[in-house]
């Protein structure tokens, strides 16, 4: 054998070798939790989304300030005026959540890294709960905030008006509120129809069922055994009788817990294109 | 080492996948190639779990796709370089699947550099990728994990010629290194560069598999002449299957034999030559008429 036989071998770009034998540990379910967490933040429409919650605040608070009249300037009128516009950013940032992953199909890499749905999904939804909490306490803390500038400038004693409880059932709302979204992007898969979703869901059935009730004296009793923003709603007042959690489990069961689990049911056997 | 073993997949009563069984075997290329909807990315869905068989099954390295405890270090897998998040960098969406897989974060910059994109590419947002750049960033998220096993669908569409011979020299390098590959292509020029095993489908049906070479060898010679005529029926006295092409015959013998039954007709001959994959290109073209939705994939295959 001469060298002259041995042809040399092209060169290679990248000597692509494949891993010896190697321990391979399954992927923990805090990693998945990490990750999704950083999905949420690492576009610009998914970076402002979140900032706007900072933002939104802020400004409830100082339009509070500035037009609230001096007995109104209490730590409620500042909750208040947060949690309108942040019950419509948080379910958003739920239903983008999940339905980012088939609308720009992110999905296909994810479900192919991690081809078990259902921790994918549980990480999502373990990481919207995270959020939401962070962002009442953050709304809370510009609250407080506001509710301090506003008595300085008014001169009269800041009024602390909400209790613990009072916080913690508001909190349990909005959580509500992101898994309603959560619920609508699990089934619909679709940006666009679980946003439409959420609105006839929290603005349209709303009006609908008061006006049934207004003039059906049949369905006046019924309503808050039916009507599911009707038994949220109250959780923003506080103080919840047995009746009224009865309520709430009775109508988050119909309207929540059995849609989230027919599209999780869904989601898991669906084809992913 | 891939196995397929009867797939398949219906739709209602539409059968996209009819029970294909092939193997993509360690330390080759294996090249699925068929025409646009003939089941290739129905197939490579099923494999990683996207999509439910309806029946039959799918290992790999002996194990279903959901046995895998962290599939991206086993099996790098490519679907479709467009479906990703077009307002995310490459980098970003690389660190993704860096993250998700446990990997130490060096490995980005070096998978990057690997698939030939630059810092600076990295840092713009997919939006403003070209194809080709999809497909590289989609070769690196596959790689990353440094798994031993790849199922790429269509990842040289988009490359420029230099891509794609680029292409080949990675995945030849990742089967020599022991590593199995498995890409579709509906591209017969295209798949004939990089693969070694061929594995044909057409309307969900495997038409024909096996080595390159096997597939190239059957298909005979190609000679030209003048007098077409004479020389078939020479050939036919000589119980030679012949089929007419243009200008000339393709016949089911060696070139030496054609030769010889061409001077004994006294036939002056044009062309005598191997049958390179004419043979291939025709059933590929037969195919592709089948379903002649897609010109760009006739075009492509009589490239």
């Amino acid at each position: 054998m001469t060298t002259a036989t041995q042809a040399a071998p092209a060169p290679r770009t990248t000597p692509a070798a494949p891993a010896p034998p190697r321990v391979i540990r399954p992927i923990p379910m805090s990693r998945l939790a990490k990750v999704e967490l950083r999905k949420m933040f690492d576009t610009r429409a998914g970076f402002w989304l979140m900032a706007s919650v900072g933002i939104v605040s802020v400004l409830a608070t100082a339009a509070v300030i500035i037009w609230a009249p001096d007995e109104a300037i209490t730590l409620e009128t500042f909750s208040t005026a947060i949690g309108v516009p942040l019950s419509i950013v948080l379910p958003m940032i739920a239903i983008l959540s999940i339905t980012s992953e088939y609308s720009q199909r992110t999905g296909l890499t994810t479900y192919t890294l991690v081809p078990w749905r259902g921790r994918v999904i549980s990480a999502k939804v373990l990481v919207t709960i995270a959020i939401g909490v962070v962002s009442m306490f953050l709304a809370l803390a510009v609250g407080t905030v506001g509710n301090l500038i506003g008595s300085t400038i008014t001169g009269l004693d800041p009024v602390w008006d909400i209790s613990v409880a009072t916080f913690s059932s508001i909190v349990l709302a909005n959580i509500l509120g992101m898994l309603m979204g959560f619920m609508l992007g699990v089934l619909f898969r679709s940006s666009a129809a679980a946003i439409v979703g959420y609105f006839v869901y929290s603005f349209v059935l709303p009006v609908a069922f008061g006006t049934l009730a207004a003039f059906q004296e049949w369905f006046r009793d019924l309503q808050p055994w039916v009507d599911v923003n009707f038994a949220i709603t109250r959780l923003f007042e506080g103080s919840l009788t047995t009746e009224h959690w009865q309520q709430l489990g009775v109508t988050t069961l119909v309207w929540l817990w059995i849609p989230l689990a027919l599209g999780l049911r869904a989601i898991v056997r669906a084809e992913v294109k | 080492m891939i196995s397929v073993e009867s797939l398949t997949k219906q739709y209602g009563p539409f059968t996209a996948v009819d029970h294909v069984s092939f193997t993509a075997e360690t330390g080759r290329v294996t090249g699925f190639l068929g025409p646009n909807g003939a089941g290739k990315s129905t197939t490579m869905r099923v494999m990683v779990g996207l999509t439910p068989a309806s029946s039959g099954r799918v290992t790999v390295s002996g194990r279903s796709y959901r046995e895998l405890v962290n599939p991206g270090l086993e099996v790098g897998v490519l679907l479709d370089a467009s479906a990703q998040h077009a307002g995310r960098t490459g980098r970003e969406i690389l660190t993704i699947a860096q993250q998700t897989m446990g990997l130490p974060r060096a490995r980005v910059a070096e998978t990057l550099a690997r698939v030939g994109l630059t810092e600076d590419e990295a840092a713009r947002r997919v939006r403003d990728y070209s194809l080709g750049m999809r497909q590289r960033l989609g070769l690196a998220t596959a790689l990353i994990g440094e798994p031993e096993v790849l199922i790429l669908d269509e990842p040289a569409n988009g490359l420029d010629p230099a891509g794609i011979r680029w292409m080949r020299d990675l995945l030849r390098g990742f089967a020599d290194a022991g590593g199995t590959v498995l890409l579709s292509s509906h591209l017969l020029h295209e798949i004939e560069v990089i693969a070694d095993d061929l594995v044909v489908i057409g309307q969900g049906k495997i038409v024909a598999q096996g080595s390159k070479s096997e597939l190239l060898a059957a298909a005979g010679t190609l000679v030209r002449t003048a007098d077409v005529d004479r020389l078939a029926r020479a050939l036919h006295e000589a119980s030679v299957v012949t089929s007419p092409i243009d200008g000339g015959l393709r016949v089911d013998a060696d070139p030496e034999l054609v030769g010889e039954t061409a001077h004994r007709a006294g036939v002056v001959l044009r062309e005598l030559r191997p049958a390179d994959g004419a043979g291939l290109e025709e059933m590929f073209l037969e195919l592709t008429a089948l379903t002649s939705r897609d010109d760009t994939a006739r075009e492509g295959a009589a490239a």
